[in-house]
């Protein structure tokens, strides 16, 4: 926890004063008990006469809970911005770690895991610590505080509070924190419960086509029927801590009231030494309740912390190297390159070698998990080879820095995603200072002129996600604002499959006649889109089991001449 | 106001059942409160026994605690039973809502899921459930123990003393305003904490979600400027909203001080008046009233806590009531026959059918397919091709003309035997929660493992599942979702190779799947099908052209009709369609 609590750091002192004005309320709650026996011995019994000492004592007691009033509400300020500052500085930390992952410590980690953790455990973190500095050291001193007091009353009689509070605390303690762990096993069958509820409405036509309504409910009913019981069998556990504390508090008042008898008999005690006896015990069960609560919040927060730690421990694998990329000179050379993702069986990528000269476009196909998106998220170094090498110009990429590999490698990935934002915004993703006139290009050879027309200009909002346009929409925008980078390398990872094949078609030949220089990657699983390529690159589950041009390979490789005779018949391949 | 009376009388439904536990429950809760309130006044007489230097009276004292001491051990396991009962109870009327909502779910007309969104059905059955079950819970254990101890307490106070019962009376209120009143002015700084969060959420959904892209675009910089902008923002609203907030205990708690004082003050001054007077009020008397004072304000709160509870609780019964009443699928004929071993005729005669009155979409569809002929259907989206296969499996029933299967109406067959004898494979496939070998085999759950292997290598599902974890006894989960969607189509094809039925229903049924698997899948298709009427949706038309018939739809009508040679001879929209496949290629 270290490292966290280095973000207490510029709050120590509401860390401080916060439970210690707390600390301060406390104390003036435990002398109204001694008020209280004082009213009593000295107002009531002996005459009291006039009764100034009567309203006196009482407006003591109101000045008490008006100081104490004022503590409070100091405590809870300093509490609150403590927890609410603490919690913001180690979210932006978090955010800003989580912007150095690569993409390994992301696939490992879960993109919904590093969001639950700046968000439900940065709530349950700040919950914790708000709690904490209010109460952690509050109800601690309330309960031995007591228990002191007692004892500056009558020693023997405070022996009693010796045993009880042991006893509570193990009756308060045991209960809540044994039952947590059941709590959790709960959650666990409601799970159950939740995910056969969800299957019955996604699997519905399955389930009635294959007439299972019947086997759903019976399945349905021993779920809900396992929940059931381990809700009573909790319900049975935490049913025991009221009646237990109340035993336990209510004979120990029993006890103290008969030894407070036998002493006041002898003359070493007071009536109203009893009474105040008798209103500390009363005052100890209240504080354990919530200390007890607190504990649970605290466990929750802790390990929600421990979780945010292990995102700050993890540390990015990948190390940048110092040369500047300016561009390919000559070209990008694989060389007997093979990947393994972390945590895999297998090999992804197995001795892939080829040379992709520049300016040159290279075509990738292959069938559903081949290897085409692995082989060229290597080339931006997304990830990183397991064997082999990649070079561009005769130089390993990893010697060239982050951020001139991103600038100059414009990659559009498979899933089309844009953010919420106008569409100029989402095109200068690409390149910050770009020009309108820029960015109008870059959608104009993406072909994208049209949804800038229908949505009414450069200014028109996108959604999050891009939910406002259609498929083919998105793509043809995120086409284009990989184009507006301007790249030397353009990666389109089958990035045209919701384009009809006219549109796909002038895609192609839009990017090659505005782009000399570039050398273009596309991966597709349609040979349309792959035909005119310089080269084809045929993979076969992470192999490639051929390089060459279009022609060549109907001639020689029978899995391409198959992709394409499947794509377009057999009669109709040869006259296309 | 009314719909809640009648929700109450539902729940009541519900718990009636329950009855006799609930009296039990109730008659427990007296029993608590009249000893809990009694234990304090044992306390106080004992109290005032103790009056000084030999003037204590240990017969007295003994007397009234050891009676005390029973009623606490009384109390004590009366709590216990109380809170046994009515844990038990709510948790059962929950199981049996639960129950009762998820038999609905598998009677519905499959046109209510279609038209209800999945999260919303989902949340009535889990998160309703749970709140119904917490404000009745709540409301078990506080309103009823509440409203005793409210009336018992201020019975015993005003028999004790009335003037000072009377003060407690008139200032507690106070401390309530006061919390309502906090209340009631953070509102607005919760509601811009929420509206803060949810755009922090957002961004972060955003950006953290896609988090790949933000990387290769470079965009790190400005994600985490905006971030820490919003971050700043929330800072300051948390701070206001959480700080605000926690005035109520420490306000309340002066109040309740305020009145402790009060009530010391007038105690202490109707002691003093009444010393030596034949009913003097006593010094155990005013420790009694002081504890009382503690516990009064206690249930108020917690009241005002339950009503909001037991508020909710009744919106969100009223949702799941909604779910459990909803009409049932028309039940199956009574005269419904069992359809066995068909030889697959299928025909439509006038059949009209749309999903909503104003919108019509099928009209006077005819049709006549022979046994074992193998019908296309293809169109562009939205043309109805799906519908179609709703009403085959009748999933939907006609709102006009009829189908029949071997010249029987189809609504006069069980629907079970009418369903059973149609294999189908969709296109957004699902799978069962279990292992591989259980959804493969959920046509035919007496299938030996031979077999269950054998259908999977014909539909090429065998190479995957062997590589996964456990092969067959992989445990799926979600409906598949850690399967890629061309892999759950191979298992559901797997389903239908091994079931056999005697007609086939294959809408898009191998659109993830790679075209040179396909093709391998296609071929075992086609000898599958050899004998068995089948029916074919497919966007790809290179995949259809073997068809017996192809249907051409176009707005809800069948506008062509033919094999693949005709309808091209014809020079109409199928040569249109499967033209503009091809005429692009450079």
């Amino acid at each position: 926890m270290k490292k966290l609590a280095g973000f207490f750091k510029g709050f120590i002192k509401e860390s401080v004063l916060g439970p210690l004005f707390k600390l301060l309320e406390a104390s003036l709650e435990l002398i109204v008990p001694l008020i209280i026996a004082d009213l009593i011995d000295n107002g009531i019994k002996s005459g009291g006469g006039d009764g100034t000492y009567i309203i006196r004592s009482s407006l003591i007691l109101v000045a008490l809970g008006a100081i104490g009033l004022g503590f409070s509400v100091t405590a809870q300020y300093f509490a609150a911005r403590a927890a609410c500052g603490v919690t913001t500085g180690m979210k932006n930390a978090l955010y800003r770690h989580i912007q150095t992952l690569s993409y390994s410590e992301i696939d490992a980690i879960g993109p919904s895991t590093l969001i639950s953790r700046l968000t439900s455990d940065s709530n349950q973190v700040q919950n914790g610590i708000n709690l904490t500095l209010r109460l952690l050291l509050r109800s601690p001193f309330v309960v031995f505080g007591a228990m002191i007091m007692a004892f500056t009353i009558d020693k023997r009689a405070a022996l009693t509070f010796v045993v009880v509070i042991p006893l509570l605390s193990v009756v308060v303690f045991g209960i809540m924190l044994g039952s947590m762990p059941l709590y959790k096993a709960t959650q666990t069958r409601l799970d159950g419960v939740l995910s056969r509820t969800r299957d019955a409405l996604s699997g519905a036509r399955v389930i009635r086509a294959f007439c299972k309504e019947n086997d759903e409910i019976q399945n349905f009913k021993e779920a809900n029927d396992s929940l059931t019981a381990m809700q009573k069998l909790v319900g049975k556990i935490s049913a025991l801590m009221n009646p237990l504390t109340y035993i336990l508090i209510n004979f120990a008042i029993i006890f103290l009231i008969y030894i407070g008898a036998l002493r006041v008999d002898i003359g070493d005690l007071s009536q109203g030494e009893v009474v105040a006896l008798y209103n500390y015990m009363c005052q100890i069960l209240v504080e354990l309740v919530k200390l007890a609560n607190l504990i649970i919040s605290i466990t929750k927060a802790l390990a929600s912390a421990a979780r945010i730690r292990n995102v700050f421990d993890t540390e990015s694998s990948m190390k940048y190297g110092t040369s500047v990329f300016t561009g390919v000179g000559s070209g990008i050379v694989f060389n007997n390159v093979s990947l393994r993702y972390n945590g895999a069986g297998d090999n992804s990528l197995a001795s892939v070698s080829f040379t992709a000269e520049r300016g040159s476009t290279i075509g990738i196909i292959g069938g559903t998990g081949s290897g085409k998106s692995s082989l060229v998220n290597l080339i931006p170094r997304f990830y990183d080879a397991t064997d082999g090498s990649i070079t561009i110009d005769g130089r390993p990429i990893s010697d060239y820095t982050k951020d001139s590999l991103r600038e100059k490698i414009g990659i559009v990935p498979q899933k089309a995603v844009l953010f919420s934002g106008s569409i100029r915004d989402n095109m200068r993703w690409g390149n910050k200072d770009a020009t309108d006139s820029d960015i109008l290009n870059a959608i104009e050879i993406a072909q994208g002129a049209s949804i800038v027309e229908d949505k009414g200009g450069l200014d028109a909002y996108i959604e999050q996600g891009g939910r406002n346009l259609s498929g083919g929409q998105r793509q043809r925008l995120t086409i284009a604002r990989a184009l507006v980078k301007k790249p030397d390398i353009l990666i389109l990872d089958d990035s045209a499959s919701a384009l009809d094949y006219a549109t796909d078609a002038n895609l192609r030949s839009a990017i090659s006649r505005s782009t000399d220089d570039m050398t273009v990657f596309i991966v597709s699983q349609r040979t349309s889109s792959v035909m005119s390529a310089d080269k084809i690159i045929v993979l076969d589950d992470g192999e490639v089991i051929a390089i060459g041009a279009h022609e060549e390979l109907l001639e020689s490789c029978s899995v391409y001449k198959e992709i394409y005779e499947t794509q377009f018949g057999k009669e109709d391949g040869a006259n296309a | 106001m009314r719909k809640s009376n009648s929700t109450l009388s539902k729940i009541l439904k519900y718990i009636g059942k329950y009855k006799f536990l609930m009296l039990l429950s109730a008659l427990l809760a007296l029993v608590i409160v009249a000893l809990t309130l009694y234990v304090p006044i044992l306390i106080g007489n004992s109290i005032d026994l103790i009056i000084g230097r030999g003037e204590v009276d240990f017969g007295g004292i003994i007397k009234n605690l050891t009676a005390a001491g029973i009623m606490i051990l009384i109390t004590a396991v009366s709590q216990w039973a109380m809170t046994y009962l009515n844990n038990k109870v709510t948790y059962q009327v929950v199981r049996d809502m639960r129950n009762d909502a998820f038999e609905k779910l598998e009677r519905l007309p499959i046109s209510y899921i279609d038209s209800h969104a999945k999260g919303d059905v989902v949340s009535r059955i889990i998160s309703d459930v749970d709140h119904f079950a917490d404000g009745l819970l709540l409301g078990f254990t506080h309103l009823f123990t509440g409203i005793l101890t409210i009336v018992g307490t201020l019975v015993f106070m005003v028999t004790i003393s009335w003037k000072i019962a009377l003060v407690v009376v008139v200032l507690t209120p106070l401390s309530l305003f006061i919390a309502k009143f906090i209340g009631t002015r953070t509102h607005d700084m919760f509601t811009l904490r929420s509206k803060t969060t949810g755009e922090q959420t957002a961004h972060i959904d955003e950006t953290v979600g896609n988090q790949k892209v933000v990387l290769a675009f470079s965009r790190e910089d400005e994600s985490i400027e905006a971030f820490e902008e919003i971050n700043a923002r929330l800072e300051k609203a948390s701070l206001k909203a959480i700080f605000f907030s926690s005035l109520v205990n420490p306000t309340t708690r002066f109040v309740n001080n305020v009145v402790y004082a009060a009530v010391a003050l007038t105690g202490a001054f109707t002691a003093i008046a009444t010393a030596g007077s034949s009913v003097p009020f006593t010094v155990g008397q005013l420790s009694c009233l002081l504890s009382y004072t503690n516990q009064y304000t206690k249930p108020f709160n917690e009241i005002s806590g339950v009503v909001t509870e037991f508020q909710n609780a009744l919106a969100s019964a009223a949702r799941i009531f909604e779910l459990i009443e909803e009409e049932d699928e028309i039940p199956d004929a009574p005269d419904a026959s069992v359809l066995t071993n068909p030889n697959g005729e299928v025909s439509m005669k006038d059949v009209s059918f749309s999903y909503t009155p104003e919108k019509k979409l099928i009209e006077n569809l005819n049709l006549s397919v022979k046994s074992g002929s193998r019908i296309a259907i293809v169109g562009p989206t939205g043309c109805g091709k799906t519908t179609l296969i709703n009403l085959l499996m009748r999933f939907y029933d006609v709102c006009g003309g009829e189908i029949s299967v071997d010249g029987t109406d189809i609504r006069k067959i069980t629907r079970s035997s009418l369903r059973k004898n149609y294999g189908m494979v969709l296109q957004e496939t699902w799978l069962a929660s279990g292992t591989v070998r259980e959804n493969i085999a959920m046509g035919r759950p007496d299938a030996t493992d031979e077999e269950i292997i054998s259908a999977a290598k014909a539909s090429h599902a065998h190479g995957f599942i062997k590589r996964m974890k456990n092969g067959y006894d992989t445990v799926i989960t979600g409906g598949g979702e850690s399967l890629s969607q061309g892999q759950r189509q191979l298992i559901s094809i797997a389903r239908i190779m091994l079931a056999l039925p005697p007609m086939l229903i294959l809408d898009e049924a191998t659109s993830s799947i790679d075209t040179r698997t396909e093709i391998k899948i296609q071929e075992a298709f086609s000898k599958m099908m050899v004998g068995r009427t089948s029916f074919i949706v497919a966007h790809r038309l290179s995949t259809i052209k073997n068809a017996d018939v192809i249907l051409v739809m176009k707005d809800g009508n069948i506008i062509e009709q033919g094999s693949h040679t005709e309808l091209l001879s014809i020079n109409g929209f199928y040569k249109e369609l499967y033209e503009s496949q091809f005429k692009t290629v450079k």
